[in-house]
């Protein structure tokens, strides 16, 4: 086959290499099937399902499994407190996290680029390195340093007569598992939105520096504009993984008693699958979450008039 | 995402600055930007500080003495945690690594497979394969788990090794990104020179193609290595059998037992730092390979 389609004119040569290519994508293409799209289809096909029950439903064939219409949708959508509560946590939650995520982690990254600042190795590497941490072990970690009687702030608080605030108490608990998220993720924003600037050629702005142009304005005029793709794909991702929070949650949920089991939009769908055995609503629910994930990240993009991954549609 | 080493700034080729006042401003240490980074570090350096102290400690000792002091416990916590159930601790870190080395690797190459595929050929359907991996790098993972979980417990595979290997070895961004590097990294007549050689198609891919991805793909290894050591509700939810948990779920079982004997507390902490140490380790030591720019860019060597 080899010769074949060396001696062959060059048109024929793309159309036995194009064939060549299904075998390149084959494996992908099986696991994306099998994991990805096979799992949409079926959740697709639960949420439309449910279970009809006879009787007291013992014995053989009391339990069946009917078409159920929207009326998952709808219960889950409009009939069900657990999961409009969940959407609200999860809404205050990313609406805490991802701007003050993305605001430290520019600023971080404009400082490492800038040129007065000192440590910056140092400090590089020390922000980066809660990446490294699973998000259940930094609960683990933040968990235990929230106690009252294991967190240093409350103890210097105390120490200075000033009011120890229960963080994990229901008023704080959003605003404590944000920190676990921030601390986690702020370094890994920094760095995608640093390697984005230092790809700035100086020339850029060494005109404005020549110029008289302060650091600052030069940061706020033209590295900003500069990396926005970057800044565009880091809250897209942010806004991904917000929407999905489940492994803080839980974890932390041994420590104290004001998370709920329907704190947030996966951990209910973890619940009623599980818990309830309601795969059918547990469906539902997680069809529910992929489309407002969709609709939200889709809609950003257009707004921001698809910057980002608008070179690469070739 | 670039790996990019790049050197230090090369100053531009102006001459030199005709104004004193510009230079200065340039150099002029910039004490606030520091304090700010060094605040910044110190938050983000600050619990793995503590998990060092605490795990020095004894059970007594945790909750009474000052948070920032050590003491002298740490070895005996840490044979405590091995000796518990048998060393169940170190059979997690071994999952651990055996989840995330095999699943990265195994995604790398079908990404690497497939990137090439994509990057290199024109066939029928290409942007329509395309589009739906965009698609699939915005599908929630986690969504996915439940009806993941229920079709494999249909052919048994749940509470397997492979029912979390299977599902971690697909990564959509993974093949994105390797389709950018596959188009700037491999250059169209290097593949034709070595056809009309007469080189056969997979020698093309894995003597010339891969070597020539490489900087790319260690990039993707590592982006789905720390996936998968830090993926919770995957393994969580496909296993029931504590020898087959990764450390993830291990230790978040572990804490659950801490709520009603607060004697494990200390294990918990010992393992979680000895959780921490490895990829730690890995991080300090790869760090040039993090430079990280999501929808890639030209690859530099």
């Amino acid at each position: 086959m080899n010769r074949a389609t060396v001696a062959t004119p060059n048109r024929g040569v793309r159309r036995h290499t194009g064939l060549r290519a299904y075998g390149y994508l084959a494996p992908a293409a099986v696991l994306f099937t099998l994991f990805l799209a096979l799992p949409i289809v079926y959740a697709l096909y639960l949420s439309l399902r449910t279970v009809k029950v006879k009787g007291l439903g013992l014995g053989r064939g009391a339990r069946t499994e009917v078409w159920a219409g929207l009326s998952n949708y709808r219960h889950a959508l409009v009939g069900d407190p657990d999961f409009l509560g969940s959407v609200g946590r999860v809404a205050l939650y990313g609406l805490v996290l991802v701007p003050t995520m993305l605001g430290l982690a520019l600023l971080f990254a404009l400082l490492l680029d800038a040129r007065g600042a000192r440590a910056r190795g140092f400090s590089r590497v020390s922000i980066f390195l809660p990446y490294a941490v699973p998000a259940v072990i930094a609960s683990l970690l933040w968990g235990f340093l929230y106690l009252p009687r294991v967190s240093p702030f409350l103890y210097v608080a105390g120490r200075l007569g000033w009011p120890q605030p229960d963080v994990l108490s229901q008023q704080w608990v959003t605003f404590a598992i944000a920190n676990i998220g921030l601390w986690g993720g702020v370094g890994f924003n920094m760095i995608v939105i640093y390697t984005a600037l230092k790809a700035i050629p100086s020339e850029l702005y060494e005109a404005a520096r020549l110029d008289g142009a302060s650091e600052a304005a030069i940061a706020w005029r033209i590295k900003v504009p500069v990396v926005a793709p970057s800044l565009i794909l880091t809250f897209l991702f942010s806004m991904i993984a917000t929407l999905q929070v489940f492994a803080e949650p839980m974890t932390l949920r041994p420590l104290t008693n004001t998370i709920s089991s329907t704190w947030s939009p996966l951990m209910k769908v973890y619940r009623d699958a599980f818990t309830r055995n309601d795969i059918y609503s547990a469906a539902a629910t997680s069809v529910v979450i992929a489309l407002a994930t969709f609709v939200l990240s889709f809609g950003f993009l257009r707004l921001v008039q698809r910057r980002a991954f608008s070179q690469e549609n070739s | 995402m670039a790996t990019v080493v790049s050197g230090p700034q090369v100053a531009s080729a102006r001459p030199a600055a005709p104004s004193r006042r510009v230079s200065s401003s340039a150099r002029r240490p910039n004490r606030i930007g520091t304090v700010v980074l060094l605040i910044g570090a110190l938050y983000c350096l600050m619990p793995v500080v503590w998990v060092l102290t605490a795990s020095t400690k004894s059970a007594n000792e945790l909750f009474s003495t000052l948070t920032f002091v050590p003491s002298t416990h740490l070895w005996d916590n840490i044979r405590e945690l091995s000796a518990y159930r048998g060393g169940l601790y170190w059979r997690w870190m071994a999952n651990t690594a055996l989840y995330a080395g095999v699943g990265a690797l195994a995604s790398t190459l079908v990404s690497a497979m497939a990137g090439y595929g994509l990057a290199k050929f024109v066939f029928p359907g290409k942007r329509a394969v395309f589009n739906v991996i965009l698609a699939g790098v915005l599908v929630p993972g986690v969504v996915l788990a439940i009806p993941q979980y229920l079709l494999l417990a249909k052919v048994g595979l749940t509470n397997t090794y492979w029912s979390v290997l299977l599902p971690s070895m697909i990564s959509p961004y993974g093949i994105y990104l390797a389709r950018i590097y596959a188009a700037a990294s491999v250059p169209d007549d290097v593949i034709e020179a070595a056809r009309t050689d007469g080189a056969r198609e997979w020698r093309v891919f894995g003597s010339i193609s891969v070597p020539m991805m490489m900087p790319g793909l260690v990039t993707v290894f590592l982006f789905q290595f720390v996936a998968i050591w830090n993926n919770f509700m995957l393994p969580y939810i496909m296993l029931g059998n504590d020898r087959l948990f990764p450390i993830t779920v291990g230790l978040s079982g572990l804490l659950n037992q801490g709520a009603s004997q607060p004697a494990m507390y200390t294990s918990v902490i010992t393992g979680a730092l000895l959780s921490i140490l490895p990829l730690g380790a890995l991080f300090l030591t790869l760090q040039r390979y993090w430079q990280v720019d999501l929808a890639a860019g030209a690859v530099k060597a």
